[in-house]
């Protein structure tokens, strides 16, 4: 018995440290594939620069800042949604209905993202092709409308799940005074759940920047910095899809790996932020 | 009656298949008795071809496996130069360094047209090389500028490392800028699909995709056909071709092979590209 229990733990820590180590490695190796370009002090110019490989510019701006745009707008509309959908499922609605709701969400995570991605190019894309009556359609706002619907599912489960955990004793002490479903949810659920909204929050943040087909599929993948949200635009991780298909030793293949790490960074500090915020809902528990 | 019918329609198949054989038998008879596999990847325009030349192969010799996919000229060169594939097809000549690094030996074995096209609903079908510059560069911004409707153009291109986009900007743009708000697809079928959805676009495909779903442009008065190509009056096109690591050898080389016999370059004609025998 206690010879299994020795065996089963190390098991257990070998996996831990095998997952560990590949993202450090991960890391790593998009460090030294990238290194030609940190060790001439591109990767610094290159951040700031623009994308013309026909005039030797590999410069990764616009996609920094088209994945900055599509994922924070795209987490902008999700969130009322999101707030408004668990409010529903959690407090506000009867008990079948939100049952049915909350069982279509849950379905609704495990839809892989090109079929949003496609069905966006044939509903979504005329429509706003038509509703703006400017540009092909393929923009920042199409994108970041699909995204939005991607990543809601997350948060709405998250924020249900923590509307879900407010101790029922304080919801009872509100029934008490008379109050409303709705003074209840907004004086003590939404107070109460914040640390774990944020966290949902977070998670969605991550997912967004991190998708790559819906981007690539309805953003236009243009190479110019977007100047307004009708303007077609290529993500971090579109670029990586479409470059990945150039010339192996040049410039623009190499450019990529900075671009992974740039992502990288990004979900690090979401992670991070998770984290933090984690961190002091633990300890006020406790 | 019912089974006359049944009958006429198993001896139509069989006629098909009877007479297929006896068209393809000679310079298919290479590959019987052979075995094994044979990976492609690559350009994606010669996919039609590929498949086809597949096709044929593995219905006379079950045995052999032909497994054929995409991913664009640099996919091709780079997978058949770290050995992950046998042949890799590229609709531009790879360069000497790519030649060098890698060993490759190439083969030539049809040209393609890239031709300007609209969306079907656009009634501009004629525009001058330097318009068509302009419009690519986004200097002409407005289809009412070459005769159109008064709304914005949209531009689509094709990503940096596509065999077909380096032909366009050499050949149709004279490596003239193309606009850095241009919509980029990944495919000559997703140019397709993009330009047939949106009334004000404009792109570039390969002749041989052309269909009724997009409108070709006439440029300086030619209009991208697969006789005009042929012709040579149509100047924007490229060679399509098939590398292999070093010399290719056993089923590889019967391949490549087969693509240059009268067969081989029908299956090439019959895909809208041109010949070269």
């Amino acid at each position: 018995m206690r010879f299994q229990e020795a065996i089963a733990e190390k098991g257990f820590s070998l996996c831990a440290l095998l997952s560990g180590a590949v993202t450090v490695t991960v890391f790593a190796f998009m460090v030294i594939l990238g290194f030609p370009l940190i060790r001439e002090g591109q990767a610094f110019t290159l951040l700031i620069k623009p994308w013309i490989p026909g005039s030797g510019f590999y410069g990764i701006y616009p996609m920094i800042v088209a994945t900055l745009a599509i994922a924070s707008l795209g987490v902008a509309i999700a969130f009322p949604i999101s707030l408004g959908c668990a409010s529903m499922v959690s407090v506000l609605g009867p008990r079948p209905v939100s049952l049915i709701v909350r069982r279509v969400v849950e379905l609704m995570t495990g839809i892989p993202t090109v079929i949003y991605g496609f069905v966006g190019i044939f509903l979504l894309v005329p429509v706003v092709r038509n509703l703006f009556g400017q540009g092909s359609g393929m923009c920042i706002l199409t994108a970041s409308l699909m995204l939005a619907i991607l990543v809601s599912p997350t948060m709405i489960l998250f924020f249900s799940d923590s509307f879900n955990r407010v101790p029922q004793s304080y919801l009872a002490a509100i029934d008490a005074l008379g109050g409303s479903k709705v003074q209840k949810l907004y004086h003590v659920i939404i107070p109460c759940a914040r640390n774990g909204m944020l966290i949902g929050l977070m998670l969605a943040l991550g997912r967004a920047i991190g998708d790559t087909l819906i981007a690539l599929m309805l953003a236009g993948n243009a190479t110019g910095v977007p100047g307004s949200l009708l303007d077609s635009a290529r993500t971090l991780t579109a670029h990586i899809a479409i470059v990945i298909a150039a010339d192996y030793e040049s410039l623009e293949f190499k450019s990529i790996f900075l671009c992974g790490m740039v992502l990288y960074l990004f979900t690090t500090f979401v992670t991070i932020g998770i984290r933090f915020v984690g961190v002091r809902e633990g300890g006020k528990k406790a | 009656m019912k089974m006359r019918v049944f009958l006429a329609m198993v001896f139509g198949v069989f006629l098909t298949v009877g007479g297929y054989d006896i068209v393809s038998a000679e310079p298919l008879d290479m590959f019987k008795g052979e075995k094994g596999a044979v990976r492609i990847a690559g350009g994606t325009a010669h996919i039609p071809v590929m498949k086809e030349v597949a096709k044929r192969i593995m219905t006379v010799n079950p045995a052999i496996q032909i497994s054929i996919a995409g991913g664009g000229s640099g996919v091709g060169i780079k997978q058949v130069g770290e050995g992950l594939i046998d042949i890799g097809n590229t609709g531009r000549e790879p360069t000497e360094a790519e030649i060098k690094n890698f060993s490759l030996k190439v083969f030539k074995w049809a040209i393609d047209g890239v031709g300007v096209v609209v969306n079907p609903g656009n009634p501009v079908r004629s525009l001058t090389k330097s318009q068509v510059k302009d419009i690519f560069a986004g200097i002409i911004d407005n289809w009412k500028q070459v005769g159109g409707i008064d709304k914005p153009i949209n531009i689509y291109t094709r990503e940096d490392a596509s065999g077909t986009r380096e032909v366009f900007w050499e050949k149709g743009l004279d490596k003239g800028e193309i606009a850095k708000k241009a919509n980029v697809v990944v495919s000559n079928g997703a140019m397709k699909s993009a330009i047939s959805q949106d009334p004000y676009a404009i792109g570039y495909v390969s002749v041989g995709h052309i269909d009724h779903t997009v409108a070709p442009v006439a440029m300086d008065g030619v209009v991208p056909t697969i006789q005009t190509v042929k012709e040579g009056q149509f100047k924007v096109s490229r060679g399509l071709y098939s590398c292999t690591k070093g010399e290719p050898t056993g089923l590889t080389k019967k391949f490549i092979d087969y693509l240059f016999t009268p067969e081989g370059q029908k299956i090439v004609q019959s895909n809208g590209f041109i010949t070269v025998k």
